[in-house]
């Protein structure tokens, strides 16, 4: 199945109750998928075209007062007109689910694949003090096991979760084993502004607060959430790390790419390792710190000028060596690019 | 017969609605955002609908109404209540949803999100608060300022070249076929809260027909922003508004009314 | 005919003197206080009760719901 496809499937089949979508490559497919499977009749899924990103972020904000999953997916310059709705679910307290399946940017930028929105899904997706979970998936499998997951989370931390895929994951094609089925949730959380409660008091949702002393207290709580994300919710994967002397680091399709390049190294004996994470927020830092204490260097590797590179320097300090190679502009690196530029950075005597 | 005979519980006529918690308005003295808002808690309440209604502000003036209806609000971003409104609606259509929107929330930032609410005959309510300028953030021009009207950001009056005209947002959300009612209506005088109310309540029930989205406009005063005493504000909003907004219906089940 | 005979009851603290229901009220009933309530305003009150017809005129058009009516048929 294509990526889109599998994770569109996914949301259907694990009771997901709300999808709100506008057209952009390269995602076009979730949307159209979930019309053509008329996933309406098959679980009472509300999906709707929208008339921008804007009203799709906002539609997820009314579904998810109700309580419900709701969710939607665009591409880059989409998700940028999300941001203050996203801002707005994390300030309100909502779960919501976003899928950004990135493409080049910026501004229009190209319809090929990049991973320039690290930045933005982990550090500043809105404005005001706030984060969100960000699953990266890198395969078919992934982009329909993360729906259920995303959706556990953002009801778990009632918080947004964006699932930052990429025109690679999204477009290709591969073996999928679809999570199991699960049905439409009848139960709705006690928050839900779902029509008042004979006899209780009415509820009210708001990211408002106009009293400064409250208000501040509202963050400290939503940070305690960031700080139990980054305790509870890491995950990484690590492949030919033990006896490393040197770790790539990729997420999404470069991981992909980037372990072919380590098995590449390994047949000419260098010891090389690919550790993958898979949430971007939380960072796997505490794992690269720990890495850090044994190797000599690593290498980031993104399709994009050098986001994650930050939080890979950040966790592991000033005494190590973290450097970066990726293409990008649209372009996808291939595994004999990332072989030579570690090469150059590493092997040749005058690296810098 | 003395005063006292007369204030007895069984002979009370008129009261503040149950559904109105005692929290005072926001609102500036003799705006005519807290009748409304008193309006629509009062049918609420004779509908019978408090435990399946949900409202939704928006940013302006009546951000706060959560904290006066008893009953469920939730707070949607400027401009986009009318997508909040028709995922709550799309998710529980059972329910009672309606948006309450000022001039600028609605027809300037709002205008894609509501304009497209309506073409999908969305089964909400939408009430729309034209006064004519933004009040809570201190007075600046409106879609629906008058040509010539002075605000904080047409000091010397509204000039139509330079920002156009004032835009008649009802009638053309009444234009669109999923538009179901359309309607303009005043809250300033006692025959006029009368007719309001009717319209406040056919615009909640239209909802259970299922045949499409119900807009009622309030042209409304703002005397802070007009710099007026609030009944000053009321009578020149009879003689410059309402020749620009005039008032009643414009679209009835489904059926545009020919106006002279 | 038994003459009908009104009253309001208005929330003087909650009231904003912004004279609607003054000029709404057929009868000119309602008068502003000389006096101002917590925040400042001179609050409505009856200055001339005996001509309350309990109409409500003045309760449905406040802005801030501060009136309550009554009214009765004199025997």
């Amino acid at each position: 199945m294509k990526g889109n496809e599998a994770l569109a499937e996914a949301a259907i089949r694990t009771g997901v109750d709300a999808f709100f979508g506008y057209p952009i490559t390269p995602q076009s497919e979730v949307l159209e998928y979930l019309l053509q499977e008329d996933a309406q009749k098959r679980t009472g899924m509300v999906v709707l075209q929208t008339e921008s990103e804007t009203a799709s972020i906002n539609m997820v904000y009314g579904a998810a007062c109700a309580g419900r999953r709701a969710m939607t997916s665009s591409s880059s310059p989409g998700i940028s007109l999300m941001s203050e709705g996203i801002s707005y679910l994390a300030g309100a307290e909502l779960p919501g689910v976003i899928v950004n399946v990135a493409r080049g940017g910026p501004g229009l930028g190209t319809i090929q694949p990049a991973q320039s929105d690290y930045f933005q899904a982990t550090k500043a997706p809105g404005h005001g003090d706030f984060r969100q979970l960000v699953l990266a998936p890198a395969s078919v499998q992934e982009m329909a096991d993360f729906i259920p997951l995303a959706f556990d989370l953002a009801f778990k931390y009632r918080n947004p979760v964006m699932i930052l895929s990429d025109g690679v994951i999204g477009q290709m094609m591969e073996k999928v084993y679809l999570p199991e089925p699960r049905p439409r949730m009848t139960e709705f959380p006690e928050w839900a502004t779902i029509g008042k409660k004979p006899g209780k008091e009415r509820k009210r949702i708001t990211s408002l607060n106009l009293i400064p002393l409250e208000h501040e207290k509202h963050n400290q709580k939503l940070q305690a959430k960031y700080r139990q994300m980054e305790a509870e919710e890491i995950r990484y994967e690590e492949y030919l790390c033990q006896d490393a002397e040197y770790i790539m680091v990729a997420y999404g399709a470069s991981a992909r790419i980037a372990s072919r390049a380590v098995e590449m190294a390994r047949a000419k004996g260098i010891r090389v390792g690919l550790f993958r994470p898979v949430t971007l927020f939380p960072f796997p830092a505490p794992q690269i710190e720990a890495l850090s204490l044994r190797v000599k260097g690593f290498l980031s590797i993104e399709m994009s000028a050098g986001q994650m590179i930050e939080d890979i320097r950040l966790a592991v300090g000033k005494n190590q060596r973290v450097e970066h190679f990726g293409r990008y502009g649209g372009l996808v690196h291939v595994p004999e690019e990332i072989l030579e530029a570690f090469e150059r950075f590493y092997m040749e005597p005058h690296g810098h | 017969m003395d005063i006292k005979d007369i204030i007895r519980p069984e002979n009370r006529v008129y009261k503040k609605s149950d559904l109105l918690y005692d929290t005072t308005f926001n609102f500036c003295p003799g705006c005519g955002h807290g009748t409304i808002v008193r309006l629509i808690a009062e049918v609420v309440q004779e509908m019978g609908i408090e435990h399946e209604v949900i409202g939704i502000s928006p940013i302006g003036c009546s951000v706060l109404l959560y904290d006066f209806f008893r009953f469920d609000v939730i707070n949607a971003s400027h401009g986009r209540a009318a997508a909040a409104a028709t995922a709550l609606k799309r998710v529980m259509p059972d329910r009672y949803i309606f948006s309450y929107q000022g001039d600028g929330d609605i027809a300037a930032i709002g205008t894609s999100e509501t304009i497209h609410t309506c073409n999908r005959g969305e089964n909400i309510t939408i009430f729309f608060i034209n006064n004519a300028i933004y009040g809570m953030t201190g007075g600046q021009m409106a879609p629906t300022t008058l040509t010539g009207m002075k605000t904080s950001t047409t000091p010397g009056g509204r000039l139509t070249q330079e920002s156009g005209f004032p835009l008649h947002f009802t009638e053309m959300l009444a234009s669109l076929d999923g538009t179901y009612y359309a309607t303009r209506q005043a809250v300033h005088t006692p025959a006029a809260v009368r007719k309001a109310k009717k319209a406040i309540r056919l615009s909640l029930e239209n909802q259970k027909l299922e045949r499409g989205t119900s807009v009622v406009e309030f042209v409304s005063n703002c005397n802070s922003g007009w710099r007026m005493e609030p009944v000053a504000s009321n009578q020149w909003m009879e003689e410059h508004m309402f020749p620009v907004f005039p008032l009643g219906d414009i679209k009835c089940e489904g059926k545009l009314i020919q106006r002279s | 005919m038994a003459k009908v005979r009104g009253a309001i009851v208005v929330d003087t603290e909650q009231c904003k003197g912004c004279q609607v229901c003054k000029v709404s009220c057929p009868q000119q009933v309602i008068g502003m206080s000389g006096t101002v309530n917590g925040k400042g305003y001179y609050y409505a009150y009856m200055e001339h009760p005996e001509a309350c017809t309990g109409c409500s005129n003045c309760g449905i058009v406040c802005p801030d719901g501060v009136i309550t009516v009554y009214r009765v048929k004199e025997a």
